[in-house]
């Protein structure tokens, strides 16, 4: 049987990702958010953490010189809050992805690597995890807690670690299985060196890969708990601007440039990150396109001793 | 006799899953900061007695569990005085005897109010879920026939656009060009007073309600039923048995219709049910968007008014329902492919 070892240094992975144009897109249009994040107090014509004055007139105006997308209910510019929003969105992908993938990261390499009795358990735990729905959840956690951005980017990251836990441990598997792993053991190197040096850092890449595509749901569910109304009231976001232009008049009043700028936003984000992460899926796991076990992220069908492994 | 053990250990996990949810759901709304005595009672207005007379109807005043606060090693033995006369039990006897709670905002039990929005919800997800299936399997089928054409590429990047739409951003924007361009219904179930109608007046007038919301729902799940029928067909057309039917001279109609189809069944019948989870979660903001009356609005409505049974009830009923889909699911798999294992 014929096994495929999926890349493991970071080098590689570059390598490999320089025919890969759906990659190339997703980094570009990653970056292009990350840049209208950074600068956006350069870039937006207004500040919308400013106070204004408004009149009437000023709500829900349309497009014009001033406002080059129009303004929403409380007569700020949807242009700037739209770059700003651009922030919340990037902070909380970032971090609550960042918590997952540690999380994710720790159980599957514990569970992958010592096997037995902490594998069960903790791949038990992990498949507990994976059934209950996140939306319900998280809507529960955030409306008991305040909702500050603190609380969802730790609500978001808690719960969004299961997918990462098990490529991990698929991986640690296979990892644990070389030569080089058995050589370490003979020289006496404890459990503690072999997974620093010799699991980890082959782990490492699969992890900031499936990141990318953990950071993307992140994102996603920040902006619907915004919309359901359960956002950072202090903060512009895309998701609460949703929220705001829809529970407040924005259908009615025809105010499309509120409703539209948002999403495509959210669209966009999203879009890049699932771009670059379907590129560097195709580099880890060529399995993962053709294979008739491999039915979705989350079926547990193949057993220990396959894993990793490629039919012929 | 294996097989028996899977089945077995399959259907064991999942009632611990379903434990572990109950106490996970009884203890969340304890543990975290806004619990339910100070939201049930949070009016200033009520008198101290007044208060004190809700904590103890809604059985608020017995301890949350025995020494739940603290425990002193040195007087252990009070913890175990009456244990039973606790929240924690209370709310499990009553669970076990299908017992939701008393909703803080109707005062009416939890259970009849899931009931009444559970239909609706199973409505609009079971039509969404039908055009998603149909059309899913349908393009998926012909985008892998047809693979690394233009119809293969546009497909894919239909589902990468589809599988990145926030769902509730879609709704509104469906909306938006429903309710101006085709003059469709956009708000709840019915138009005022139209509830009043029977027969086909009454069908059609909801049916009119459904169209938008069951698009919403469709399009997000096209997306990935299309791209896992496409890889499953795209391997199966790899088989040697597609060559053999392909050298006994079959039409490409029949060697996809009876051969490619139907072993692409397995797959997606799993996924179907494993999707619930996420099913629910799109049900949840299109609901809330064209405030059809079903469980998901009824948890959206539930946020804002503090309404922690309803809450509670929702959540644990979705975690049950999505448990035993996921279940089944595996059930299935293991009738369909005999050859899959237990781990």
């Amino acid at each position: 049987m014929d096994y495929y070892v999926p890349p493991t240094g970071f080098k590689s992975v570059l390598l490999k990702l320089r025919g890969n144009w759906l990659a190339w897109a997703g980094i570009v249009m990653l970056l292009t958010t990350v840049i209208l994040a950074v600068f956006a107090p350069r870039i937006a014509p207004y500040d919308p953490y400013a106070d204004i004055k408004v009149s009437i007139m000023d709500i829900y105006a349309p497009p014009s010189a001033q406002h080059l997308l129009g303004t929403d209910d409380a007569g700020r510019d949807v242009l700037s809050n739209f770059i700003y929003g651009a922030r919340v969105s990037l902070i909380v992908g970032f971090f609550a992805a960042f918590i997952s993938v540690v999380i994710g990261g720790l159980i599957g390499i514990s569970a992958g690597f010592f096997g037995g009795k902490i594998e069960l358990i903790l791949m038990r735990f992990t498949d507990i995890m994976l059934v209950i729905p996140d939306l319900p959840l998280a809507v529960v956690l955030v409306a008991l807690t305040s909702p500050s951005l603190g609380n969802i980017i730790f609500v978001i990251g808690i719960l969004g670690w299961t997918t990462t836990a098990r490529l991990v441990r698929s991986q640690t598997l296979s990892v644990k299985e070389r030569k080089f792993v058995l050589r370490a053991r003979a020289i006496g190197s404890g459990n503690a060196h072999i997974i620093r040096r010799h699991i980890f850092p082959l782990v490492l890449p699969l992890m900031v890969a499936n990141s990318v595509l953990v950071i993307s749901l992140a994102i996603l569910e920040e902006s619907t708990l915004s919309f359901l109304g359960l956002g950072d009231p202090t903060m512009v976001s895309w998701g609460q601007m949703l929220n705001y232009a829809f529970t407040r008049g924005g259908v009615s009043s025809g105010a499309w440039w509120a409703l539209v700028m948002p999403g495509l936003g959210i669209v966009w984000v999203v879009l890049g990150l699932t771009f670059l992460g379907h590129g560097l899926e195709q580099i880890f796991n060529p399995r993962l396109e053709a294979h008739h076990l491999s039915v979705g992220k989350n079926m547990v069908v193949r057993g220990k001793e396959g894993a990793g492994d490629v039919q012929p | 006799m294996k097989r028996y053990k899977y089945l077995i250990s399959k259907v064991l996990w999942a009632s611990l899953s379903i434990v572990f949810v109950m106490i996970l759901n009884f203890f969340l709304f304890r543990v975290l900061p806004g619990d339910p005595a100070r939201a049930g009672v949070k009016d200033p207005r009520l008198t101290a007695e007044a208060q004190d007379a809700i904590r103890v109807r809604f059985g608020l005043d017995k301890p949350v569990i025995n020494c739940f606060e603290s425990i002193n090693p040195l007087k252990f033995g009070s913890c175990l005085v009456n244990p039973l006369d606790t929240q924690f039990f209370i709310y499990a006897g009553n669970l076990l005897q299908g017992d939701l709670g008393t909703s803080y905002h109707t005062n009416r039990p939890v259970k009849d109010m899931i009931g009444e929005s559970l239909v609706n919800t199973i409505i609009l997800i079971g039509f969404g879920q039908m055009i998603a299936i149909f059309l899913g399997m349908a393009l998926g089928l012909i985008a892998a026939w047809k693979a690394n054409t233009a119809i293969d590429f546009a497909t894919l990047g239909f589902c990468l656009v589809a599988w990145s739409l926030p769902t509730f951003w879609l709704g509104i924007v469906l909306l938006f060009a429903g309710s101006t361009w085709l003059g469709l219904p956009v708000v709840g179930k019915f138009t005022p007073g139209g509830g009043l109608a029977t027969g086909l007046p009454l069908f059609l007038d909801v049916g009119k309600h459904l169209i938008l919301p069951t698009l919403t729902l469709s399009v997000i799940m096209l997306g990935e039923y299309m791209l896992i029928m496409r890889s499953t067909s795209l391997e199966i057309f790899s088989e040697d048995y597609i060559l053999t039917a392909k050298a006994k001279g079959l039409k490409t109609f029949y060697i996809l219709k009876d051969h490619v189809l139907r072993n692409a069944m397995l797959p997606m019948v799993t996924i179907i049910a494993l999707n619930l989870g996420f099913t629910v979660a799109g049900a949840i903001q299109i609901e809330s968007v064209f405030s059809w009356p079903g469980l998901g609005l009824s948890i959206f409505e539930a946020v804002g008014r503090r309404d922690y049974p309803m809450l509670q009830g929702s959540f644990l009923m979705i975690a049950i329902t999505v448990i035993f889909a996921n279940l089944l699911a595996e059930l299935m798999y293991s009738y369909l492919d005999p050859r899959v294992q237990a781990i």
